[in-house]
């Protein structure tokens, strides 16, 4: 059977959890001073004691604490004020000590709450999701998959293990159950996560980056009839790496559980992996026993009793709301409402920002990095911040143009030969020989060649035929190579033929 | 006052990833329980006023700076390992074929 999605809302409506882990980006580890850097030779950034090794103690880091704190304030959450580390025991290769530490009935921060605003039939709709927890705990080891077709989990000869990533603090994003949500379930589910992203980004605790994991979803779904009071089995799906993931992601799950209840079986309750290919979940870790993960205090660590002091002292350093400063910006450079959530989907904020404060005009600066420079990030299918071109160049480049310098069609050459690594704008401009041609008489020159190549046709300009120009125009503009500002040859082109 | 059957203790071992044969189980589930209730009689004697001890030290927020420090080797972090492979540890398959 295979339902379509209008046929799943018509009568069912989702429950949303989702639970969303964040590597911080402290220098070291959450419990030892190994460096968390990414991308170091395997087993590189590894001791004792996130290794796991006997007898080894674990220190709590005091920044990953501040920022974990930092991350319940930005979330309204309430900062418990005693918390405490607990072992979570599961034997799983990723894991050196075969407990995590972890938060459990205690953790740092509690209760709060993030608005989202998406696109609905309507208009514009808020939704509120609530904060269930956040806690601190600490990442596990990383895991490469040989042998069998894929490199995946399923079907794989033997596993080979990095314990750098062993360790590295975590904070897990807890919400409560998201009903209410119903066909808007998958976008209210991206955009929570987007938002969030935004909140942590703003903070500077963590790279947000869900290409290299330092930020992952875990989404909860769950259907019932709908006017139905109680929940049903949900299915939590893992692996969920980009935005359009945890979409894709929820919507996929509420399709296959529609489908399961459409035939009168039952959902479930399991760990799902998200296939990025297929949009489709698989079946993970079998739970035919229920996990008993038989928590209790860690004895290694003593509590986390936060006091009003320092935890005012932190709310006194958080930073403009991300949503505050999207609204002062749209008011600041006046940008409609449909350019700023281009921006945004791109990405392209703090650059446009910040070529802006480095003098460029906003329209030419959101014009560059979304058009010209966007163009050139998805042909290559990377993030437009991950581009070699900087905010700097940018603004160097929309300056050189204003100054009439360079027309736009050179500048867009500029722009390639930048992120191409020819250098700066300075260096391309050089090395390419794109100056614009000002040299009048130069112009006159072509111009003058223009006409003697195409005598009827300036013949016809003569006698008012206007648009006939274009071709001299053209013949210019290839004589000189593109680099004549365009504007200024129709004007010299038209007065010498006395129009 | 028995509170841990055979099939709890059982429970534990499999769990704990420890095998155990059945005179193992019968025995530890008596020797267990004696244990338990041992400790059973501890709480009769905690009264509400009383408060639960995980830590028994009064230290509060014991924190290091975030500083980095040099870690082991490659070589030392894998001198112990059963197996290993282009510097990293090997393990035995993980999930079986999928179903």
């Amino acid at each position: 059977m295979s339902l379509s999605y209008e046929d799943v809302i018509a009568k069912y409506e989702p429950v949303l959890g989702l639970e969303v882990h964040v590597e911080l980006n402290t220098n070291s580890k959450m419990f030892c001073g190994c460096a968390t850097a990414f991308g170091a030779e395997p087993n590189t950034q590894t001791c004792p004691v996130c290794l796991g090794m006997p007898g080894a103690l674990p220190v709590v880091n005091e920044k990953a604490i501040e920022s974990s704190i930092l991350i319940g304030l930005a979330l309204h959450c309430s900062v418990t004020p005693f918390s405490r580390f607990s072992r979570k025991n599961y034997f799983y290769p990723d894991m050196p000590k075969n407990f995590q530490i972890s938060q459990y009935d205690e953790p740092i921060c509690v209760n709060g709450y993030v608005d989202v605003e998406i696109e609905t039939e309507e208009g514009p709709k808020k939704f509120r999701i609530e904060i269930e927890r956040v806690h601190m705990e600490e990442d596990t080891g990383k895991s490469l998959h040989m042998g069998g077709a894929t490199g995946r989990i399923h079907g794989a000869d033997y596993s080979l293990l990095d314990f750098n990533r062993a360790g590295i603090p975590l904070v897990e994003i807890v919400t409560k159950i998201v009903p209410g949500t119903g066909k808007y379930a998958p976008e209210v589910a991206k955009a929570y996560v987007a938002e969030l992203r935004d909140i942590l980004r703003s903070l500077g605790v963590s790279d947000v980056r869900m290409e290299q994991g330092s930020l992952r979803c875990d989404a909860n779904v769950s259907l019932r009839l709908i006017g139905a009071e109680t929940l049903g089995t949900r299915s939590e799906t893992k692996n969920v790496n980009s935005l359009r993931s945890v979409e894709r992601a929820v919507r996929g799950e509420m399709i296959r559980h529609a489908e399961l209840l459409e035939k009168g079986q039952r959902v479930v309750q399991e760990t799902r992996h998200f296939q990025e290919d297929s949009g489709l979940t698989r079946s993970g870790r079998s739970k035919e026993q229920a996990e008993d993960y038989r928590y209790f205090p860690e004895p290694d660590l003593v509590p986390v009793e936060p006091d009003a002091a320092w935890i005012e002292k932190l709310r006194a350093s958080l930073p403009e709301q991300p949503t505050l400063r999207r609204k002062r910006l749209q008011a600041e450079w006046s940008v409609p409402e449909k350019e700023m959530a281009a921006m945004i989907n791109a990405d392209a904020l703090d650059i446009v920002e910040t070529t802006v404060k480095l003098g460029a005009d906003p329209a030419k600066a959101r014009s560059w990095w979304l058009g010209e420079i966007s163009r050139i990030a998805n042909e290559r299918d990377i993030a437009l911040p991950e581009l070699p071109i900087t905010a700097k160049d940018v603004a160097a480049i929309v300056a050189l143009v204003s100054q009439g310098q360079l027309t736009d069609k050179l500048a867009r050459q500029v722009v390639e030969g930048v992120i191409n690594g020819e250098g700066t704008p300075e260096h391309v401009i050089q090395a390419r020989g794109l100056k614009v041609v000002s040299d009048e008489s130069a112009l006159m020159v072509a111009i003058e060649k223009a006409i003697e190549a195409q005598p009827e046709t300036a013949e016809k300009v003569r006698n008012g035929h206007i648009p006939a120009a274009g071709a001299l125009i053209g013949a210019v503009m290839k004589e000189t190579k593109g680099q004549a500002d365009a504007a200024r040859v129709r004007e010299l082109l038209l007065s010498h033929l006395g129009q | 006052m028995s509170t841990l059957s055979r099939e709890d203790v059982a429970n534990l071992a499999r769990l704990a990833r420890i095998e155990m044969t059945p005179d193992e189980l019968d025995h530890l589930a008596t020797e267990m329980d004696v244990i338990l209730t041992a400790v059973a009689r501890v709480q009769e004697v905690a009264t509400a006023d009383v408060k639960p001890t995980s830590h028994p030290l009064p230290l509060r927020n014991v924190t290091r700076p975030d500083l980095v420090i040099p870690s082991l080797s490659s070589e030392a972090a894998l001198s112990g390992a059963p197996a290993k492979e282009d510097g990293r540890f090997r393990v035995p398959q993980i999930l079986g074929e999928e179903s």
